[in-house]
């Protein structure tokens, strides 16, 4: 671990300008990401920006009917809040499919968005990894990658994006609200990481200095119907194999609109829209979900370890719907 | 020998350090308030096997608060033979991960980021790091030497023929992967050499062990090392060998003489320095005749070792043991390869070994059509199989009946894959278990009397979280015929006679009857000596741990029972085990409470082996690439169901005073075969390479 310094932001505009200012420098959330990756030195930030003070730390109600959750919100109270309990439950429940609750009490959602994949290589300076050292070789794709993506991946990079949260916010269409060096803006949170191609190294796109501030739901009355499915290695405490993040809005037996997202597959949180495109106007069966899934995932491209991710991923999605359609009033 | 009368034994007392250990006024070693303490940080090896060409030391030293850089150019020569404790002696490598450079710093934070600034250029050879089949018999070698009471390898009458003409025939290859300990302390030292010699508080399973080894490898005399360890957070065997972090940190405490030295090894470093269990690819063969009864059986083993110290995980040793048979084979071999050497973990042998034979043994309950509790009873032997010695005592038919009867394994329709639960196949299996009871040499014990009726009973032995200070003092209290209050224990320090390892489920077995020997010799004194009366100057008596007489005419283990009920998804292939259930023959159990814990904590790490545990080694780096909490799993609470321990009376009185079997590491005996054998009942599916995960039992 090197020295670095450290610094509390006054408000959000000091500290875009004290990273602006820092090339080295890194934003800290509940450093429960940052300052492990520090500790093994992948991660070798100068000067650390403490921003849990200047980022909004609660969650309110929008006059659309939508939602606004502070990026310095903690994940427990992400997921303890009634609001998003009651009206966007898959949000509360992939929070709590994560990590553990003394985590979960520290981490922010900044930072649980912006946290890296957990590629083993990724985290280990000894090996050869072009996220970490671009240009050095990917030690995942002839390594152990069981863990690793099947879709959305490139010659460079297989890794996952490790968010349980931001799988559940891609189903959601949230947008992320940010201030940097060049102003506001808000991106679509199905945006906000991008696929690896030749450029593993950047994991999302916002540029150096900015800030995320909030997370934004939009009114969807039907996610009071919504549900987090994850599949991992035990039943608790691990990162997903694969995770299915849904919402369904049945009228008459038809389907009106259905979300489906998927975390542990890509290396970023998978709108599954070529499943929903295929599910909406007609009837919900499982043959019918099948042949969706199947559609979603005939991309897929494994590795040597994690071939079963694609049948995983299917019954995955197939039973996470039925079970949204079942558990229907 | 009788066993002497429970009076405090069997009570079911809280640890008496308990209280303490939650307030943490209970210090672990490198906790011990030390003055002006360096910190040491270690540099390891990135290429698996080669030769050092260069290292620049000139970053870290400039580094303010460094004090001090530690390499083989500099590096306190030392005199060992072993392998595994000779670091920085030579420019040569054998392991990734192995220590090649240390810094001494004012600050952990200091001595860690200079660490990291050490550079180190290497030639590196070609490395064969893998354990595979296809290691031919030229690479492979019987092993030199295993714990002397077990054979390495055991032959009875006829295999190949008794095989050959069996009715019914199984012949399959089980595989368990690498295993680490990973107890929740690390393995820490603190060292200070002053003018007498070292004094060290290390976190260890055998401090007269750790004594040894430091005076051997640093040339003094055992009387000038003092080690202190008076709790231990967890060791399941890796805290019983001497690694080199601690000669490591007693090289360093040299370098800067007078002051002590904290070293606590990260979880990536215990990934590489503290030992393992080997991966093994175990070959089964049963022969039996359509009622199940065995004819022949044929065990091999194959498992790794490192090429700096030899440790065989040999878990062949407990087939001999098991089941009756005329034909009997078991075979141990050895790859010596470019990788850190593995050790002793929990139950070594038996709960690799139990695994395949009892996997086994369900198949061919299967292939024979009878219920597999009967298939095992049908097999008892009436003496110990292979030396046709009489047992000292045997419950494992007793302990079959008793967990068939409370876990409700009848009645039960042994067809696979035939119950279903809203999505969710449901399945039970059972296994049997043993483990030897030892009495291991090497203890002695003082106990001091004192006129007001106290007795100070001291002996370097630990207690390395399982209950032993609480348990032994019972076995004090009767053995001296007082009241607990009258004992005052005193352990986990070399300053009192040496003790044998905490180790082989043998540390109460052990020591205890050494203490009931002090105890025989302090009363003789005072009858013979005081006329019944304590001197106003107290009496003190030192003893050796006795010969048992019966060793040799008795064959002395624990046996169990496993059985487990597990769920799996049918879509997904989750799996869930909602209960296991255990039932031991044990001896005598000294402690109720802290018995369980270490039962129902031996089948939780039988769990953790059946679905979660593996270290995943990559062959292109030579190193375990899941070295952390997050990514090497062990089962976590949410997959611990209803566990239940119990036991059955069992009075042996050839073992040892006590009766006592040891019950440190019977709990994760066959508590995987158990699972494995109840997921193939849910599924059908039949893993035999653990761990058992979701893709194995995809649909
Ligand atoms: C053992 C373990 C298990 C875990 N299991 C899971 C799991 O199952 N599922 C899961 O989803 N997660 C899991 N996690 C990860 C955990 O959710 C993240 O570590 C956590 O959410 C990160 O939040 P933080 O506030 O601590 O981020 P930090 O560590 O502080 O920051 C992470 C990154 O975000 C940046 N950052 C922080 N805040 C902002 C902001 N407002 N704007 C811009 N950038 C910002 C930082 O610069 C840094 O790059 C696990 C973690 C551990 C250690
Ligand atoms: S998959 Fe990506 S993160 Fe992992 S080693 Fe390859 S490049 Fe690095």
């Amino acid at each position: 671990m090197r020295p670095f310094r450290y610094e509390r932001a006054t408000d959000a505009a000091n500290a875009v300008a004290l990273l602006a200012r820092a090339p080295q420098a890194a934003f800290l959330g509940g450093g429960t990401n940052l300052v492990d990756l520090m500790k093994l030195d992948v991660a070798r930030p100068e000067l650390l920006v403490d921003v849990r003070r200047v980022t909004p730390r609660t969650i309110e109600q929008l006059p659309d009917g939508g939602v606004r959750i502070g990026a310095g919100v903690t994940n427990s109270d992400l997921a303890a809040d009634p609001l998003i309990r009651r009206r966007y439950p898959v949000v509360a429940q992939a929070v709590l499919n994560g990590a553990s609750t003394q985590l979960r009490n520290l981490a922010t959602v900044g930072g649980n968005l912006l946290q890296r994949t957990r590629c083993l290589y990724f985290q280990d300076i000894t090996t050869a990894c072009n996220k970490r050292e671009p240009g050095t070789g990917c030690s995942a794709i002839e390594g152990h990658n069981r863990d690793l993506a099947i879709l959305g991946t490139s010659p460079d990079c297989i890794a996952t994006n490790p968010s349980d949260l931001a799988v559940a916010l891609a189903a959601m269409d949230a947008t992320v609200q940010t201030i940097g060096p060049d102003g506001s803006r808000a991106i679509p949170l199905t945006e906000l990481h991008r696929l690896p191609g030749s450029e593993p190294q950047h994991d999302n796109v916002l540029t150096h200095g900015e800030l995320i501030m909030a997370v934004v739901l939009p009114p969807l009355p039907f996610a009071t119907r919504s549900y987090y499915r994850k599949i991992r290695d035990r039943a608790s405490y691990a990162f997903a194999l694969v995770s299915v993040a849904a919402a369904i809005d049945l009228v008459d037996g038809q389907v009106r609109d259905v979300r489906i997202a998927l975390g542990g597959v890509a290396p970023k949180p998978w709108r599954a829209t070529r499943a929903e495109d295929l599910l909406r106007g007609g009837p919900v069966d499982e043959e019918r979900l099948r042949r969706a899934a199947e559609a979603e995932l005939a991309d897929a491209r494994p590795q040597a370890d994690n071939a079963f991710k694609i049948p995983l991923a299917r019954n995955a999605i197939v039973r996470t719907v039925l079970d949204l359609v079942e558990a229907a009033p | 020998m009788s066993t002497i009368a429970a009076r405090v034994m069997g009570q079911a007392l809280d640890r008496v350090e308990g209280a303490d250990k939650v307030r943490g006024l209970a210090p672990y070693a490198f906790e011990h308030p030390v003055p002006e303490p360096a910190y040491l940080s270690a540099v390891r090896s990135t290429v698996a096997a080669g030769q050092i060409t260069g290292i620049d030391c000139s970053r870290a030293s400039a580094q303010s608060g460094v004090l001090a850089v530690l390499t083989y150019l500099n590096a306190p020569r030392v005199g060992t033979d072993d392998g595994e404790l000779r670091i920085l002696q030579s420019d040569q490598v054998a392991f990734r991960g192995q220590f090649v450079a240390a810094v001494i710093a004012e600050t952990s934070e200091i001595a860690r980021h200079a660490a990291g600034l050490v550079r180190v250029d290497y030639r590196p050879r070609p490395h064969d790091v893998e354990l595979a089949d296809a290691h031919g018999p030229d690479q492979l070698r019987v092993p030199q030497q295993i714990w002397p009471l077990f054979p390495i390898e055991t032959d009875k009458g006829d295999v190949d023929a008794g095989l050959a003409s069996a009715a019914i025939q199984l012949d399959e290859t089980y595989r368990t992967p690498w295993y680490h300990h990973n107890p929740l302390e690390p393995h820490t030292t603190i060292a200070c050499w002053t003018t007498e010699g070292v004094t060290l508080y290390v976190s260890t399973q055998y401090p007269a062990g750790v004594q040894h080894t430091v005076a051997e490898a640093f040339r003094l005399e055992p009387a000038q090392v003092r080690v202190r360890s008076p709790h231990v957070g967890g060791g399941f065997g890796a805290k019983l060998p001497r690694h080199s972090d601690v000669i490591l940190a007693v090289m360093a405490a040299q370098l800067v003489a007078g002051r002590p030295v904290r070293f606590a090894l990260t979880r990536h470093q215990m990934f590489s320095q503290t030992g393992y269990r080997s991966p093994t690819i175990q070959r089964v063969r049963l022969g039996a005749d359509t009622d199940g009864r065995l004819v022949a059986v044929a065990h091999e083993s194959v498992e790794q070792t490192s090429r700096l110290r030899e440790f065989a995980e040999h878990a062949t040793r407990a087939t001999p043991t098991m089941y009756a048979t005329p034909h009997l084979r078991t075979r141990q071999r050895l790859a010596a390869l470019d990788l850190p050497s593995p050790t002793i973990m929990r139950a070594p042998g038996e709960s690799t070994g139990l695994f395949a034979l009892e996997s086994a043994l369900d198949e061919l309950a299967i292939a024979c059509g009878v219920d597999p509790v009967e298939l095992r009873v049908r097999n008892e032997p009436a003496e110990h199989p292979l030396d046709g010695l009489p047992f000292s005592s045997r419950g494992l038919v007793g302990c079959l009946r008793e967990g068939a009867r409370r876990f409700g394994w009848q009645p039960r329709d042994a067809t696979p894959r035939a119950r279903r639960d809203n999505g969710w196949l449901v399945g039970t299996g059972m296994a049997a278990s043993t483990y030897p009871a030892m009495q291991l040499p090497g203890t002695k014990v003082t106990i001091r009397a004192t006129p007001d009726g106290r007795h100070i009973v001291s002996l370097a032995a630990v207690d390395i979280g399982t209950g032993t200070r609480t348990a032994l003092a019972q076995v004090a209290a009767d053995a001296l015929r007082v009241d607990l209050d009258r004992v005052e224990l005193r352990l986990g320090d070399t300053a009192y006679p040496p003790a044998a390892q905490e180790g082989g489920s043998a540390g109460i077995s052990s020591w205890g009857a050494t203490i009931c020997a002090g105890a025989d010799e302090l009363r003789r004194r005072l009858s013979t000596e005081y006329g019944d009366t304590v001197p106003a100057d107290g009496l003190e008596v030192t003893v050796d741990m006795p010969e048992n007489q019966y060793l040799g005419r008795y064959v002395m283990h624990s046996f169990g029972a496993q059985f487990a009920e597990v769920r799996v998804h049918e879509e997904t292939g989750e799996i869930r085990v909602p209960r296991q259930l255990g039932v031991y023959a044990v001896g005598r159990v000294v402690n109720p409470k802290t018995a369980r814990s270490q039962l129902i904590g031996g089948m939780t790490m039988g769990l953790s082996m059946a679905l979660h545990e593996a270290s995943v080694l990559d062959p292109r780096y030579g190193h375990v690439v899941n070295h952390d909490l997050a990514s090497y799993h062990i089962s976590s609470n949410a997959d611990v169901g209803a566990v239940e321990a119990y036991w059955i009376e069992e009075d042996d009185p050839y073992v040892n005073p006590m009766g006592t079997k040891g019950i440190g590491e019977i709990g994760i005996v066959g508590a995987a075969a158990a699972i494995a054998n109840a997921v193939h009942h849910a599924t059908g599916v039949r893993v035999r390479e653990l761990p058992i995960t979701c893709d194995k039992l995809l649909p």
